[in-house]
């Protein structure tokens, strides 16, 4: 990385320049700097209206950048050490739809974990490929899902000789991380591409002592959530490809579906954010890590709680963490995850990023303030002192392996009917049903009910787990193939 | 040449005090501290812009914080102060002999060295041997201390700044395991009269009046202060501020205070009718 470059921002200083020069608008956007939408510039303020403009020479052109654009793409890869890096202004959902799209098209087979995001089945629908499942191990205490063990991985690659690309969580949302590095030179070897999701992991770039970044290892494209760690506006995204990786094909891929009127809020915050980090991201994120330490030792004095971290490691299924996650089981006190969550908001004005049925997540950044953790630490002692109840057994999370009977694209665009779930079995399921916790699908679109996955359903239903995913809330019936 | 410390009070009332000149100004990592020389409020200390004390009135806190739960609690030996790096309460504190110790935390040691330096008279409160200053976060330290103390008194006064965290309900319930069984808790309970003071007022006693059995409001006509009108909160464990005051017994101790009475001790719970509402709203 060129660090007297990345002192450039290519776009913030071109917005600037563009100020300066007040041109009078006789394009779009039609408030004209906020000038006809006073409500307008009194929510967002006059800087801000004052960026949201349209495309022009100055400026560039997100669908083909030739200037400023393309520069702070180039800037942008240098930074996460990639070929090619796209600024994306359709989430990092729009990130990964393209990865998956720029690699697979129908017919071919694709590995991912059972835990992905949804936005990679919802790539496949679009693109008919199929998906090639290999269902990671669960912690039982915490009921979280792992990463994917190198036996898991070969095993897969070696049986689906069509398979043309798997794809990584790097890290989960819990902060665990699968070996990239062997995946990666394991599947180059057998020709596959890999995809990296890197929803929850822009700062391992910038970090120290923090897991290896997909672009570091070897793999061909990644999904980076700038938006998450990395400190630009939410819905900004980047995606950063490979040696081996056409960027061209890729920015064909992603015109299809992204905006011909891209934001330069969202990429001047992308421009700003990289520099940032950059210049200063080894320092932020090296605070970051020793306030979720910090956190996780002042948590586990209290006692009940347990607050994870290195520990964990395993060399397989959970070959690395990430120190910046801060993790908490919250069983030991008796209580929900999603209990602790909501007392923490209802009642000490504390939002934190998730609960689920043994955990809470709060999310530590660069905004944090090392008093904030002080009243997180705080209220969570207090939340012991006065709601602690007596431990009861949890309910058992664990992988179904699903048969994938037809690609969820045949699935999704088929005729479906409405059945009481019971009366399901045998049936092709026509929509997702997510458990929660762990947070993985028991059914996507085009596999088979089996007679056990529906007493699974049932049982974690009953057990108060969360069922999502489905035409009906109370997950009486599913919607099937006819 | 005039030279004004300006403060707003609300969005759009600003209180201003002519200055001499400036004797400090530092920056730390909680806050920045500057201390002026003016010639109606004598030396004042600002946080981040707003007056924290002036020599003129910083008298009237320190005495409201510390008499009022002194002439209630009859044995009171052991004392925990939140902020106070001034030494001003501590000082009134050290006028009593029962007392046995005097623990002072404050999170930065720059306001402490800047006190030390231009408020040496109140200052020399810290130098008492019963007292013992310790450098750390507040929330942090009550977190680990369970039925320690009979008196917490927290002297942080802004609920928005850096010391935002102690006016948490989770502050609140720290401080309520760190008491003994009868322990009592006096904190700053901001001014009620601006609209966005008072949605403040509202939530600490909301607050507080959920953490602590007894949970009472007093008042004092502090000049400095946003509206010259200060509350402060009195949590008990135990006892009543009024009907467990014993005002023969202070009396008896012979100290010396300059707004601090007995008599006014039962005036300053007896609040403004729109005072009393406020407070009875976040009761329900």
């Amino acid at each position: 990385m060129n660090r007297t470059l990345q002192e450039k921002a290519p776009i913030y200083e071109a917005l600037e320049r563009f100020r300066k020069q007040r041109i009078v608008p006789f394009d779009v956007p039609g408030h004209k700097r906020g000038r006809g939408n006073p409500e307008l510039v009194q929510l967002l303020g006059q800087q801000c209206v004052g960026i949201d403009v349209n495309s022009m020479k100055p400026l560039d052109n997100l669908c083909h950048p030739v200037s400023v654009i393309r520069e702070a793409e180039e800037l942008t890869a240098d930074a996460f050490g990639a070929e090619h890096a796209f600024l994306m202004v359709g989430g990092t959902t729009s990130a990964v739809q393209s990865m998956v799209l720029s690699v697979c098209k129908a017919g071919d087979e694709i590995i991912v974990p059972r835990n992905v995001h949804k936005s990679v089945i919802n790539a496949l629908i679009l693109c008919g490929a199929t998906p090639v499942y290999i269902n990671p191990d669960v912690n039982v205490q915490l009921g979280i899902a792992l990463g994917m063990r190198m036996e898991q991985v070969e095993e897969a690659i070696l049986s689906h000789p069509k398979a043309v690309a798997i794809l990584v969580n790097n890290p989960t949302y819990y902060g665990i991380c699968s070996d990239i590095v062997s995946i990666v030179k394991f599947a180059h070897a057998h020709g596959l591409k890999v995809l990296a999701d890197e929803a929850h992991g822009t700062h391992l770039y910038f970090g120290e002592g923090l897991p290896v970044p997909a672009m570091q290892a070897g793999a061909d494209m990644a999904a980076v959530s700038m938006h998450k760690s990395g400190g630009s506006l939410t819905q900004s995204s980047i995606l950063l490809t490979g040696k081996g990786v056409n960027a061209d094909y890729v920015r064909q891929i992603i015109n299809l579906t992204q905006t011909t009127s891209a934001s330069y809020l969202l990429l001047s915050s992308l421009d700003i954010s990289r520099r940032n980090l950059a210049l200063r991201g080894r320092e932020s994120f090296g605070k970051v890590s020793q306030w979720a330490e910090y956190a996780r030792e002042e948590i586990n004095a209290i006692g009940g709680y347990y607050a994870y971290g290195k520990e964990l490691v395993n060399g397989s299924s959970i070959f690395d963490y990430d120190v910046t996650k801060l993790s908490v089981y919250t069983r030991g006190v008796g209580l929900d995850g999603i209990e602790v969550y909501d007392l923490l908001r209802d009642e000490y004005d504390i939002q934190i990023e998730f609960g689920d049925i043994a955990n809470i997540l709060a999310y530590i950044s660069i905004g944090d303030r090392m008093q904030d953790i002080e009243r997180l630490v705080g209220a969570l002692a207090e939340i012991r002192r006065l709601y602690e109840q007596d431990q009861v057994g949890m309910v058992s999370a664990e992988f179904i392996n699903p048969e994938v009977v037809v690609t969820p694209q045949q699935a999704f665009y088929s005729h479906k009917v409405s059945k009481p779930v019971r009366a399901t079995e045998g049936c092709i399921c026509g929509e997702f049903v997510m458990c929660y916790p762990p947070g993985i699908p028991i059914l996507a679109p085009g596999e088979r009910i089996t007679k056990e996955i529906i007493e699974y359903i049932l049982y974690a239903r009953e057990k108060g787990c969360s069922m999502q995913g489905t035409e009906d809330p109370e997950l009486n019936n599913l919607m099937v193939l006819e | 040449m005039e030279m004004w410390f300006s403060e707003f009070h609300s969005s759009h009332v600003k209180f201003s005090v002519r200055v001499e000149k400036q004797l400090f100004c530092g920056e730390s990592d909680y806050q920045r501290i500057d201390i002026f020389e003016s010639p109606e409020f004598g030396r004042f200390l600002t946080s981040d812009g707003d007056i924290v004390f002036t020599e003129q009135d910083g008298f009237i806190y320190n005495e409201m914080v510390t008499h009022v739960p002194m002439a209630v609690h009859p044995e009171i030996r052991d004392v925990l102060i939140i902020g106070g790096g001034d030494g001003g309460v501590a000082k009134e504190l050290a006028a009593y002999p029962d007392i046995r110790s005097i623990d002072v935390v404050e999170n930065d040691k720059m306001l402490v060295d800047a006190c030390r330096d231009f408020f040496p008279e109140t200052a020399s409160g810290l130098d008492d041997p019963r007292v013992r200053i310790y450098y750390n976060d507040g929330l942090r330290f009550v977190r680990a201390k369970k039925e320690a103390y009979d008196l917490i008194i927290n002297d942080a006064t802004d609920p928005f700044g850096h010391s935002e965290g102690f006016f948490t309900k989770e502050f609140y319930g720290n401080c309520y395991k760190a008491l003994r069984q009868d322990g009592i808790m006096v904190y700053q309970h901001g001014s009620p009269f601006y609209d966005e003071d008072e949605e403040a007022c509202r939530s600490m006693h909301r607050r507080v009046y959920r953490s602590f059995p007894i949970s009472r409001v007093y008042q004092a006509h502090i000049p400095s202060c946003p509206s010259g009108y200060w509350l402060f909160g009195f949590a008990s464990k135990k006892y009543h501020p009024l009907k467990d005051f014993k005002p023969k017994e202070w009396k008896a101790r012979n100290i010396h205070t300059d707004y601090y009475t007995t008599n006014l001790h039962t005036g300053a719970f007896m609040l403004p009718k729109y005072v009393e509402d406020l407070l009875e709203e976040e009761e329900q």
